[in-house]
């Protein structure tokens, strides 16, 4: 069954990275009947606390729209929360408009989707929090922007109603450009999934270039301790160029004392 | 910004995480709107468990006192965390018969979950600041949206 794709014909794609190919290698795996069979596993008794779904860097919101919209498919329950972070100011106004406008057009209305907030990954979310952690990182390798910028060009020029080309171009720099093989930032976000996962069942989807060595990227979340597993669950494995992407997914197992 | 999202954030600055008193955040100079939404009670009975009740009473309390026409309820109503039975006009007993098969019985909210709706999922931030109470630094709050982003020397 084709689940319809969020309206994000609000968004300015100027200074907002315009939904693409890894967008919906996001959309098409978790509505995946194998993804929905691990989430409904973990989220759908319907009298346990709705799961809180948190993704980072949510550009035009397209993905958590997505997710919010179509909760009964994907966890098999319509009450799942939602909250967002960017470090755009301009992606969080226009994310928070794609969520409202997709639960309430094909959504039913009943996921309770929480703010879109301007940060820095997830660094202002109570750790242990989070139980599904969805990001699409800027992953393509070239050099980081100048963040000293960042106060000057994440809001609206002095006096202006009209961002400048400067500005655009940073923000859709902060968007895509991910360091040394385009793994900075992701770096610095698996740094942070063992603290904000929920105990038990929390759960992450991190996208992956072929440039960023997704196999040596998996390996180390494995040497995190214990129970930690690192598996590729989507990809887009028809088009076999440089930017071949996957989606891995990270979790922890609970141990099975016997 | 709504008041149930203060239930998930903190601090931003790292070495705030380990303290308590950097959660929750407290509102400060704030401006709030109610957007009125529909009621879902399921949300509501299973959200309870994931409720930091003795913070969000802290921050309801902070924030009725910068709107004094925002009409009560305000957490001191709920002297006690309720139960799902709480939120039910008469209790869960219907949702019972409901489960042994017998005739459907559409649950009525009571007030108590009227009231949790309004200060949780309706009343919003929409300028302010949210103030740490650890390190005492102010998130700035603009058109709705909270900002998290650190100045250099604070990351």
């Amino acid at each position: 069954m084709m689940l319809p794709t969020p309206s994000t014909s609000h968004v300015c794609f100027d200074h907002v990275y315009e939904p693409a190919e890894d967008s919906f290698l996001l959309l098409d795996t978790l509505s995946s009947s194998s993804e929905a069979a691990f989430l409904q596993n973990r989220f759908s008794n319907a009298q346990s606390p709705p799961p809180l779904v948190l993704e980072v860097g949510v550009g035009s919101g397209v993905v958590l729209a997505f997710t919010a919209a179509n909760a009964e498919r994907i966890f098999g329950r319509q009450d799942i929360l939602t909250i967002g972070t960017d470090i755009n100011s301009f992606a969080c106004q226009a994310a928070a408009q794609t969520v409202r406008t997709a639960i309430t057009e094909y959504g039913h209305g009943k996921t309770i989707s929480l703010d879109v907030v301007n940060g820095d990954l997830a660094s202002c979310l109570r750790p242990r929090s989070v139980d599904v952690f969805i990001f699409n990182p800027p992953y393509v390798p070239a050099d980081l922007p100048d963040f000293a910028r960042h106060d000057k060009y994440n809001v609206l020029p002095d006096g202006q109603k009209k961002t400048t080309f400067e500005q655009d171009s940073y923000l859709l720099e902060l968007s895509y450009a991910g360091g040394e093989d385009g793994m900075v930032v992701t770096n610095r976000m698996l740094d942070q999934i063992p603290e904000i996962l929920s105990t038990g069942r929390g759960v992450a989807y991190v996208l992956l270039c072929a440039q960023n060595k997704p196999e040596a990227v998996k390996q180390r979340i494995r040497q995190w301790g214990i129970g930690w597993m690192a598996e590729t669950v989507g990809s887009s494995g028809k088009q076999a160029g440089w930017e071949k992407l996957q989606i891995m997914r990270v979790w922890k197992e609970a141990l099975n004392l016997q | 910004m709504k008041l149930l999202t203060l239930n998930f954030l903190t601090c931003a600055v790292k070495t705030c995480k380990s303290s308590p008193a950097a959660f929750p955040l407290h509102p400060r100079d704030a401006t709030l709107q109610v957007v009125e939404t529909e009621l879902n009670l399921a949300f509501l009975k299973n959200m309870l468990p994931r409720l930091m009740w003795d913070e969000l009473r802290v921050v309801a309390d902070e924030v009725c006192g910068f709107l004094l026409s925002f009409p009560p309820p305000c957490f001191p109503c709920f002297p006690f965390p309720p139960t799902r039975s709480d939120l039910v006009v008469g209790g869960e007993a219907g949702a019972a018969a409901t489960a042994e098969g017998e005739e459907e019985v559409e649950e009525v909210p009571s007030q108590t979950a009227q009231d949790l709706h309004r200060v949780l999922l309706e009343t919003t931030v929409h300028e302010g600041k949210l103030v740490c109470g650890n390190c005492g630094h102010e998130y700035k709050v603009m058109e709705g949206v909270p900002n998290f982003l650190l100045p250099g020397h604070l990351v």
